[in-house]
């Protein structure tokens, strides 16, 4: 085997919002040898294929579509000087911080002193949703299909269901009218809003209380079939199925080296200081959470400097973190552990509900004791995240048991 | 010589009478076709699909048989047992990935592991030696991962996991190139045999052939009807599977069969060579040859098995669902005869064992040649054939400094789940046997099989497949 082995200072894999975030800020904080692995051809992630605009904050930037944003964030990290090398695969670990890769220019084994984990998150597709019927074609992600209509202006079909209502549902909804589809329908298990019509709408109907109990046609898809709550089912005729959201975080890298993972969420566990289980290996972005906005992973990518480069400076690692665990119907909460840092930037936690909740009364308890009580005067969704002031952090006890968040 | 493959759009060769046509190209028509492309006939592999292996043969369990519980005496077991060596050599041969895993047929209850003697008793009059006895202790010393309950199991050492993609496609690669005819997309609607000459009438138009071998698997029944006979009708029986990530393949190390029972073989958990684990599959009688799809009832039944066997193994992330026929007929047996009036030879019945028989089913059918009228010749040997590095357990080409320093191209992952370069999507799309769909490519590179199902790949391969469209 000949590998080139070489030697960094921080090692980002993952050039989306959060990984060139990252880069960004440790760059032009004085760190000398930053470089990012991207294993795509071009660096930005998934804004790279999505059209529509508004990403950044219009504050800042008057509102960019995909991929002006992620042209802007590989910008901003080779401006701050740090090294940006696409087409680049981390194919796995050789040591607690040193990763093999495999690129045109052949293989090669980097050892960093600090590495930051930005691997983002991908829609779960059909088959890991368990969507009974055949194998036809004409079954995307949203990812993929933003891909086959942006990158390589593929037909697509004339008719299509789209599975999902979390905001990723309303892109693909408009990647499909870029292309000529038709959006016949969109279904989501959940009842129906009461404030719907304060919510962004698609033209399309949304079959609420409804789930897809089998895809059919061969070799290409000709109905969604679906059920409703209620017993009642039917066959939607359509030739393309778009299953969005339902995200899980694209964390291989992250267990082959190791890492913990956050039971709710999928990603690495992690505290405040984006800090996982292992010793010098940080997360950040959509990895540790999927489905949150570009511009929280690039925020994320930004905080994580500071903890990076004390680490750089100290070596220091705190070693067992109580968890941070929520109970149904809250399905996840970042970050997942109790760090020795107090409450993380920027003072708040983030949350997601599986159910509707209106002005929830939250309570926080170790070991017993009740950390905090309050209701949150506001209605919570499935599909989106919602914050959780988090200054009662700091009465946690950093050797106690799981801090747990339950809707009282 | 230029390989003949043809496809819809193209025209049949016209001259004289093929010397042989074999209907069907799966695991088994390939595997027959492979053969007598060692000896001097002309032969055509007639498909009624678009790719070769596009059946049965590419939904099957991707197991390896050493033939220790078949039926004593059978022409299943025999051919099994032989299948078994030679696909072994072959595999070794030609780059086919195999791991020889073992087996455990774990006991759940006290009726189960009073049947594992017998079963050790089977293995012995089957000819297979090796099969051993083990109590709870060690069962689950073998198998950390395994659920509560387990009384003990009987250990089946040389029963392996093989990749059940590249053996039909390495069976005609070599026959294609040693001249025998690959004619796709060419369903058989009618046949007339007269005067020695079976007439096939095709989508494409018609064939003619001095002997016809039927190896066409789901529908060998309806072939045989065509020609007159009425002695056999396969049932399908549909087996669903669902493949685990590859983040759950530590969990396992054997093959883990059910003891079977009354009610069938039961559902299995098992390694792949590509580093997933493989839950299923189901057994259900239908009477749809083209009911491949999956249903609620049969994910939620293999989930409930798989609790049981592998608890751990339900927490991991689902990458594919897929759902394959057995060609069944009722009959513990493989149906293979000569009829000599007719110059016919019907390869029937050919189970879930098919992939592990396919070379020496092949060798007993040449060997009914003359019976049926034709004297073959003798054998000659077929130029070696080297198959691209499927297996997770080989140095696939993005491991390679010495490849990509040839070509660049095999550093350039394009499926990111699979780690599949260009450099071998390219090769794929410039094979002897290029794949006309995404499914085809995928079959051969693995590119688009992985946990991410296209997310992140599949416009891209999508792209690349139909750039190479002519």
């Amino acid at each position: 085997m000949t590998r080139r082995e070489r030697t960094v200072d921080v090692l980002v894999v993952g050039a989306g919002p959060a990984g060139l975030g990252a880069a960004a800020g440790l760059a032009a904080s004085g760190v000398r040898r930053v470089e990012v692995l991207e294993r795509d051809r071009d660096p930005g992630g998934i804004p790279r294929h999505c059209h529509h605009d508004g990403f950044g904050t219009r504050r800042t930037t008057g509102g960019l579509t995909g991929p002006a944003y992620a042209r802007r964030c590989a910008a901003a990290a080779e401006a701050a000087g740090a090294t940006l090398r696409t087409g680049i695969t981390a194919t796995g670990w050789a040591g607690p911080r040193t990763l093999d890769t495999t690129g045109p220019d052949g293989l090669e084994r980097i050892t960093a002193r600090a590495v930051v984990l930005a691997t983002g998150a991908r829609e779960r597709p059909r088959s890991a949703r368990l969507v009974p019927g055949t194998r036809p074609a004409g079954v995307y992600t949203t990812g993929e299909l933003q891909q086959a209509v942006h990158l390589h202006h593929q037909h697509i079909g004339t008719r299509a269901v789209i599975v999902g209502d979390e905001p990723v549902s309303l892109a693909a909804a408009e990647t499909l009218r870029t292309a000529g589809v038709r959006v016949v329908a969109r279904i989501t298990g959940l009842p129906p809003e009461p404030c719907a019509a304060l919510r962004p709408r698609d033209r399309a109907p949304l079959l609420t209380r409804t789930t897809v109990t089998a895809l059919t046609g061969r070799p290409r898809l000709t109905g969604v079939a679906v059920r409703h709550e209620d017993g009642r089912t039917t066959t939607l005729p359509c030739d393309t199925v778009v299953f969005t959201g339902d995200w899980i975080p694209d964390h291989e890298l992250a267990r082959r080296g190791g890492v913990v993972l956050d039971p709710g969420t999928r990603g690495p566990a992690h505290d405040a200081a984006y800090r996982t289980g292992a010793n010098g290996v940080f997360a950040v972005g959509s990895l540790l959470h999927g489905g949150e906005s570009a511009e929280t992973a690039t925020a994320e990518g930004r905080a994580v400097t500071a903890p990076v480069l004390r680490h750089l400076t100290t070596g220091a690692w705190p070693a067992g973190r109580p968890a941070l665990a929520v109970t149904e119907p809250l399905q996840w909460v970042a970050p997942n552990l109790v760090g020795p840092d107090g409450e993380p930037l920027p003072g708040r936690l983030t949350l997601r509900t599986g159910r509707r909740l209106t002005a929830p009364l939250l309570v926080v308890r170790q070991d017993g004791a009740v950390l905090h009580r309050g209701r949150l005067p506001r209605t919570l969704r499935p599909g989106s995240s919602f914050r959780l002031p988090a200054g009662w952090l700091v009465r946690a006890d950093r050797q106690g048991g799981t801090v747990q968040i339950t809707v009282g | 010589m230029n390989p003949t493959v043809t496809r819809a759009g193209d025209p049949l060769p016209g001259g004289p009478p093929y010397d042989v046509a074999v209907v069907g190209a799966g695991v088994v028509g390939t595997a027959i076709a492979r053969e007598l492309a060692r000896h001097r006939l002309r032969t055509a592999l007639v498909e009624a699909s678009d790719d070769i292996g596009n059946g049965t043969s590419k939904a099957n369990t991707a197991i390896l048989h050493t033939g220790f519980d078949a039926v004593p005496g059978s022409l299943e077991a025999r051919l099994v047992r032989e299948g078994q060596r030679r696909l072994t050599a072959y595999a070794a041969g030609t780059g086919i990935p195999v791991e020889r895993v073992g087996a455990l047929l774990v006991a759940w209850d006290e009726e189960q592991l009073a049947a594992l003697p017998a079963l050790l008793a089977k293995a012995e009059r089957n000819g297979y030696h090796a099969a051993r006895l083990l109590d709870a202790q060690e069962t689950a010393a073998r198998e950390p991962h395994l659920g509560p309950g387990a009384l003990g199991a009987l250990e089946i050492p040389d029963e392996a996991v093989v990749c059940p993609w590249t053996p039909p496609l390495a069976f005609a690669t070599q026959a294609v190139r040693a001249g025998v005819h690959l004619h796709l997309d060419c369903p058989v609607r009618h046949l007339a045999y007269d005067d020695g000459v079976h007439t096939l009438t095709t989508g494409r138009g018609p064939l003619r052939a001095r002997l016809l071998i039927n190896a066409a698997g789901l529908h060998a029944d309806e072939i045989d009807r065509k020609l007159g006979h009425d002695t056999f009708t396969v049932t399908p029986r549909r087996g669903q599977l669902i493949v685990f990530d590859k983040l759950a393949r530590d969990l396992v190390r054997h093959i883990l069969l059910p003891v079977p029972t009354a009610a069938g073989k039961g559902v299995l958990v098992a390694p792949t060579v590509f580093g997933n684990v493989l839950l299923g599959p189901t057994a259900e009688e239908l009477d749809d040859k083209t009911a491949t799809g999956s249903t609620a009832e049969g994910l939620a039944l293999l989930r409930e098995k798989g609790r049981r066997i592998l608890p751990r193994l339900l927490d991991e992330e689902v990458t594919a669902v897929y759902a394959g026929l057995r060609a069944a007929t009722g009959h513990e047996d493989y149906r293979i005869r000569a009829v000599p009036e007719q110059r016919y030879i019907a390869v029937g019945g050919i189970r879930s064992t098919g992939l592990t028989a396919s070379m020496a089913i092949a060798a007993h059918v040449t060997s009914l040649l003359p019976r049926a009228g034709l004297d073959p010749g003798e054998p000659a040997e077929l130029p070696p054939l080297t198959m691209p590095s499927l297996g997770e357990r080989d140095d696939r080409p993005y491991l390679r400094a010495d490849l990509i320093a040839r070509d660049p191209a095999y550093g350039t992952v394009v499926c990111h789940c699979e780690r599949v370069t260009a450099g071998e999507i390219r090769d794929a799309l410039h094979s002897t046997l290029p794949p006309a769909t995404a499914g085809g490519l995928a079959r051969r590179t693995r590119a688009g099989n992985g946990r991410c199902q296209g997310f992140h790949c599949g416009a891209a391969i999508r792209a690349r497949v139909e750039e190479a469209r002519p």
